[in-house]
Parts: C-alpha cells; sequence; structure tokens
C-alpha cells in the first residue's frame, strides 16, 4: 500500500497552537508542500509576522526570521538583497500587511523587490481578541465593532481594504491572486498560486502576493464548517477570488 | 484498496474532516485524547476510497492517506 498523503518534511511534526478549524494550519501545509516540492528548503527563509503566526518558526523547518509589527515585507528586501541566492517569503495576516504594514507592502511592492508575500486574510485581528481589521467586511460583528462594521454614521469605520487589487496597480509587480480554502479544489487551486509565486522569485520575475482568505471560526463565532461556508458565501463575494495580475 | 491513518494526538475535533468525507466513514470519537479534546476516528477503513479529500482540507495536518 502505497502512501499517498503525508507531512510534508518542511513542516515539523508537532501541535499548533492554532484554534480548531483555523486556516493559518492550511496555508503552513501549502507552503512546506511548496517548499518540498520546488526543493528549495535549504535556502528558502521566510519572515513570520506579528499576530497568530507569530511562532510560525517553530512549525517549519527551514530558516526563519521575525519581523517587527508590519515590517515583514522590509526585513524581506534586507535580506534578499544581501543574500540574493535565497528565496525569501514574508507570511502576514490582514493586521500585519494590511493596517500596520501598509507603508512596507506598498512600497516593497513598488521597488519590485522580488520576494514572495503571502497574505492570509481572516477579516478580524485574531491574536489580540477578534477586532476590527481594515478587511473586516460591512456589518460583520467584531469586538471593537459590536453592532458591525458601518460605512455612515456614527461609526464612519470606512470601506474593506482590498489591497491585493491596489498592489496591482503597481507597475513594478509581477503577479496578484486571491485563493480561498473553503473546499479540496479551492485548497489545491490556493496551493498552485503559491507555487507560481515562489517559482517566479526563483526565476528573478520580481515581486509577487498571494492573498489566501482563510477561515477564523472562533472570531466570527462559528463552528470551523460553517465558518468555511461563510468564506464562500460572504466573504468571497466582497473579496473576488482569482487572479488580479 | 485504500485507507487512512488518523493522528489522534494531533486532532483538535474541528470536524471538517467529517463534512468532506464522501463516503461518511470519519466519525466523532466519544474517548478523549491526550489534549482532553473529542478527536476523530474512522468507522470503516474497507469503505475509503483514498480520495485524500479529509487530509487535504485538515488544518492540523493529523491525516495519512495510503492507496
Amino acid at each position: 500500500m502505497e502512501k499517498l498523503f503525508s507531512h510534508p518534511s518542511s513542516l515539523r511534526d508537532v501541535v499548533t497552537h492554532y484554534c480548531p478549524g483555523c486556516g493559518h494550519g492550511i496555508v503552513h501545509r501549502l507552503i512546506a508542500e511548496v517548499v518540498d516540492e520546488l526543493e528549495i528548503r535549504e535556502k528558502v527563509v521566510a519572515i513570520a509576522p506579528v499576530g497568530c503566526a507569530v511562532i510560525a518558526y517553530d512549525y517549519w523547518d527551514f530558516d526563519c526570521a521575525e519581523a517587527a509589527h508590519g515590517r515583514a515585507m522590509a526585513v524581506a528586501t534586507g535580506i534578499k538583497r544581501v543574500r540574493p541566492e535565497t528565496v525569501v517569503f514574508t507570511y502576514q495576516g490582514d493586521g500585519d500587511l494590511a493596517a500596520i504594514g501598509t507603508s512596507e507592502t506598498i512600497h516593497a511592492a513598488n521597488r519590485g523587490e522580488n520576494i514572495t508575500g503571502i497574505f492570509v486574510n481572516n477579516a478580524v485581528y485574531g491574536m489580540t481578541g477578534g477586532q476590527m481589521a481594515p478587511t473586516t467586511l460591512i456589518g460583520q460583528k467584531t469586538a471593537t465593532t459590536p453592532h458591525g462594521r458601518e460605512i455612515n454614521l456614527p461609526g464612519m469605520h470606512g470601506y474593506p481594504l482590498k489591497i491585493s487589487e491596489m498592489l496591482a496597480q503597481l507597475a513594478a509587480v509581477r503577479y496578484v491572486e486571491r485563493v480561498a480554502l473553503f473546499s479540496p479544489p479551492e485548497v489545491n487551486k490556493a496551493k498552485k498560486a503559491i507555487r507560481l509565486a515562489f517559482q517566479n522569485q526563483i526565476d528573478n520575475l520580481g515581486f509577487s502576493l498571494i492573498e489566501v482568505l482563510s477561515p477564523c471560526p472562533t472570531y466570527w463565532g462559528m463552528p470551523p464548517k460553517k465558518a468555511l461556508d461563510w468564506t464562500r458565501e460572504v466573504m468571497a463575494k466582497e473579496f473576488t477570488l482569482g487572479r488580479i495580475k | 484498496m485504500a485507507k487512512i491513518n488518523i493522528n489522534r494526538d494531533k486532532c483538535k475535533g474541528c470536524l471538517i474532516c467529517i463534512s468532506f468525507c464522501p463516503k461518511g466513514i470519519i466519525v466523532l470519537d466519544e474517548n478523549l485524547n491526550r489534549k482532553g479534546i473529542k478527536p476523530v476516528k474512522v468507522k470503516e477503513n474497507e469503505e475509503c476510497l483514498g480520495c485524500a479529500m479529509c487530509a487535504v482540507m485538515c488544518p492540523d495536518c493529523c491525516i495519512e492517506v495510503y492507496k
């Protein structure tokens, strides 16, 4: 009997601290599988964010660095420029990449740095208790928007920030795609997109960003399967899936 | 002939695999695992198709598929 599916060797065999049903586990595994398939384990450098994935370096069995909140793209730029032979990617959430790190993200993309960004969008700040993030959907209830995100007075919380569409407008950006995790075919598409983003970097083609719509059952207040369905039915309507650039 | 192995001590009981198994052979285990969580177990391995949908969706990488 042949082994069809098992643990990728770049992923440590440990129990993660993520909540049951969290999408981070799937994205970690996809990245580890891509690193194994491209045989770049000895030259890949991951930049961990601040957020739920802050101790991602305990889960991947390759080189990792930890950046200050939002500064993963700046750290990745430095590592890639000093060691151009490495394959550098950042792993960031929406609070990290789209809020405090907006400036670093936009300027790294605008310079066309030859790095890969994996952007895990779950529409809330998971680590700090489910507060509203820039990507929170209109009407979505979070710890800081108990009546839902409002676009008019009295709240005026603004609209969901579509960072992928923003970056796609920049001339130096090579590849931007938005994927999701709500079904096995979508997970396979996500893996393909991550693989292409790494391949672009290996081929020196420039900046790539993959946005992954990921469930956060705990702070959406739903069971894990319902959170996956919510990603498909509500989140994917606001954040359109597919290749943006 | 296919079968799956579930690492019951890594399972966090999110039950996503149960909803994606086309044969419905994964069920909730009433016995707690080492973390004090009710994990999932395989009811009838003979029915397994080896489609790996459970393993692809498992956020904690606890399922191995053999075919």
